[in-house]
């Protein structure tokens, strides 16, 4: 059998990953991920109770939220790094956690993600890192992978920095290459920890774009964890708010925008204090705390 | 009182724990070698790293070592007038004794450190999560070959740190001193010999490789994810295993040389 991939034709050994054929988003109606009341603990501290969402196909959702309310921790879940406590994960309509570890990997190969800075391999040029899951997972020839690695990284700008290193790199660039390695096997689901944490403006606006544009050339669906408001609101088609572990809003970018709800405007217009206070909760008052403070000096 | 009973039980509770989970964690590097062997390029690269940019700071010792053992051994061996016997003194202390011990207390401070730091870094910058979800598993494809690097490294180390040390009494014993050169070899010839010592030897040193090698990508894998758990890391590897590496030499010495 001669297989065409990327345009180019190859022949009978190489074995053709099914992650490189795009599937049109549209003709399955039925969501990505679907999560339903989904709770998790560290030890015996509550992360996330009793979360639903959904992701459609073909979709850029945003999960936003303050720092340490669950964000990440919903990430791992979907890409079974994490158990939950009670409730479940599908991905594709299989429930993550019921996996066993084959079946797991195997879904992972369908998923990219972007950790929150790059995580690129440091021993490793920007050619390997992009050239890594190909050369683990399929038996494509060294020319194929080197026009693919190529591609990649022209689609988010960086063919002529393939020779570096990570050490070489700006904050931006590492997130870029780090996309176009999230994006080597042509993932159906690509999550994205915090893609626009500690760039520049015009790195930052480059990194929207590529998300918007890459989910629609692969026919992907992405889910950008994010507190990057004004950002992500530009790219995202729909948005879950989370808070305290719970989702306290949902809607389409538009939406948000327009919406009165206290979190929600809190959060879009970045005020000090409101739902979410300004004040991390203490046992006791700090008037109360002044007073007990005054009785023990007068009783010495 | 109770509560220091508590603590107590705690902490004994929690080292068990930990020394179960670094057993199961060799029974998983075992199960996952058959990459490290299938993409030998894998475990080649970390004999470089681990073996062959130690071999400055193995040759050097050992020269010196085997320099001071000719001083040493024929200060002693001229009181009783067997001066003639130096060559034997020195190569049945390296061959059996200091190549592989020394040896392997270098090899864990020089190269076991730098797989626990390496090891440990990759897990704080997310690097050995990203392997997780790009479904390659880090067991397979971080540690086990280093693993293997460090074991097959080491008993090589250990000859060459020997053989260095035959050298450098050789170079005080009879080009310094004086010691008749053809009875230094010829009694060293006559008295080392192959089953007994210099495999004995090369079986210490395979042990005291696993011992480091296990030591220190467990440490590196079990480190907390921030610089301070990346050190204190580093550090456990190279205290655990010299310990471990002495405890386990007194055990083999006992076990091959009882009456010899």
């Amino acid at each position: 059998m001669v297989a065409h991939v990327a345009g180019i034709k190859i022949g009978h050994s190489a074995r053709i990953p099914p992650f490189f054929i795009v599937q049109d988003p549209t003709l399955n109606q039925s969501p990505l991920v679907q999560i339903s009341d989904l709770s998790f603990s560290y030890d015996s501290r509550p992360i996330l109770t009793g979360i639903n969402l959904s992701i459609p196909r073909g979709k850029v959702v945003a999960i936003m939220g303050s720092s340490g309310c669950g964000k990440t921790t919903t990430l791992r879940l979907i890409g079974g790094q994490l158990r939950p406590s009670s409730g479940e994960v599908r991905v594709d309509g299989k429930v993550v956690h019921a996996l066993n570890g084959a079946d797991l990997y195997a879904m992972r190969r369908r998923m990219g993600m972007l950790f929150q800075f790059g995580a690129l391999f440091t021993d490793m040029s920007v050619y390997d890192n992009v050239a890594f899951q190909m050369r683990e997972h399929t038996d494509l020839p060294e020319e194929l992978i080197h026009d693919l690695v190529l591609m990649k990284l022209h689609a988010v700008g960086l063919r002529g920095a393939h020779h570096l290193m990570p050490s070489e790199l700006s904050g931006g660039m590492a997130r870029r290459v780090a996309l176009a390695r999230a994006i080597a096997l042509d993932p159906m689901l690509i999550m994205y920890d915090e893609p626009f944490a500690g760039l520049d403006p015009i790195s930052l606006s480059i990194v929207g774009e590529l998300i918007r544009k890459l989910n629609d050339a692969l026919g992907a669906s992405s889910i950008v964890v994010t507190h990057d408001v004004q950002e992500s609101l530009k790219i995202v088609d729909y948005v879950y708010f989370v808070s305290e572990g719970k989702i306290v809003a949902e809607g389409t970018a538009e939406e948000m925008k327009r919406s009165t709800a206290p979190y929600v405007h809190q959060f879009v217009c970045g005020e000090a204090d409101g739902p979410v206070p300004f004040h991390y909760s203490a046992k006791t008052s700090y008037r109360a705390e002044l007073m007990e403070r005054d009785v023990r000096r007068g009783e010495r | 009182m109770l509560e220091i009973i508590r603590r107590l039980g705690r902490q004994i509770t929690n080292r068990l724990w930990r020394l179960g989970f670094a057993s199961r964690f060799f029974l998983a590097i075992i199960l996952h070698s058959g990459t490290s062997l299938r993409r030998l390029n894998l475990t080649l690269r970390e004999i470089y790293f681990t073996g062959v940019l130690s071999l400055i700071i193995i040759l050097v010792s050992g020269l010196f070592v085997g320099m001071v053992l000719g001083l040493q051994g024929y200060d002693t061996l001229q009181r009783y007038g067997s001066s003639e016997a130096l060559g034997v003194l020195v190569a049945l202390s390296l061959v059996r004794e200091l190549g592989p011990v020394v040896a392997a207390l270098l090899f864990a401070s020089r190269a076991g450190s730098a797989i626990t730091a390496e090891i440990g870094l990759m897990k704080a910058t997310e690097q050995l999560s990203a392997m997780e979800m790009m479904a390659v598993d880090p067991i397979a494809r971080v540690v086990a070959p280093r693993f293997w690097g460090g074991v097959i490294s080491m008993p090589f180390l250990a000859a060459l740190f020997s053989a260095m040390g035959v050298f450098g009494g050789y170079l005080v014993g009879v080009q310094l001193i004086g010691v008749d050169e053809g009875s230094f070899w010829a009694q060293m010839q006559a008295s080392v010999d192959v089953r007994e010592d210099v495999l004995n030897g090369v079986i210490k040193s395979f042990v005291f490789g696993v011992i480091v090698s296990w030591v220190a990508v467990f440490e590196g894998y079990d480190a907390e994810p921030t610089a301070e758990g990346v050190s204190g890391a580093t550090t456990r590897t190279v205290v655990t295993s010299s310990l471990a590496i002495l405890a386990a030499d007194f055990v083999l010495t006992a076990l091959m040389f009882r009456g010899t």
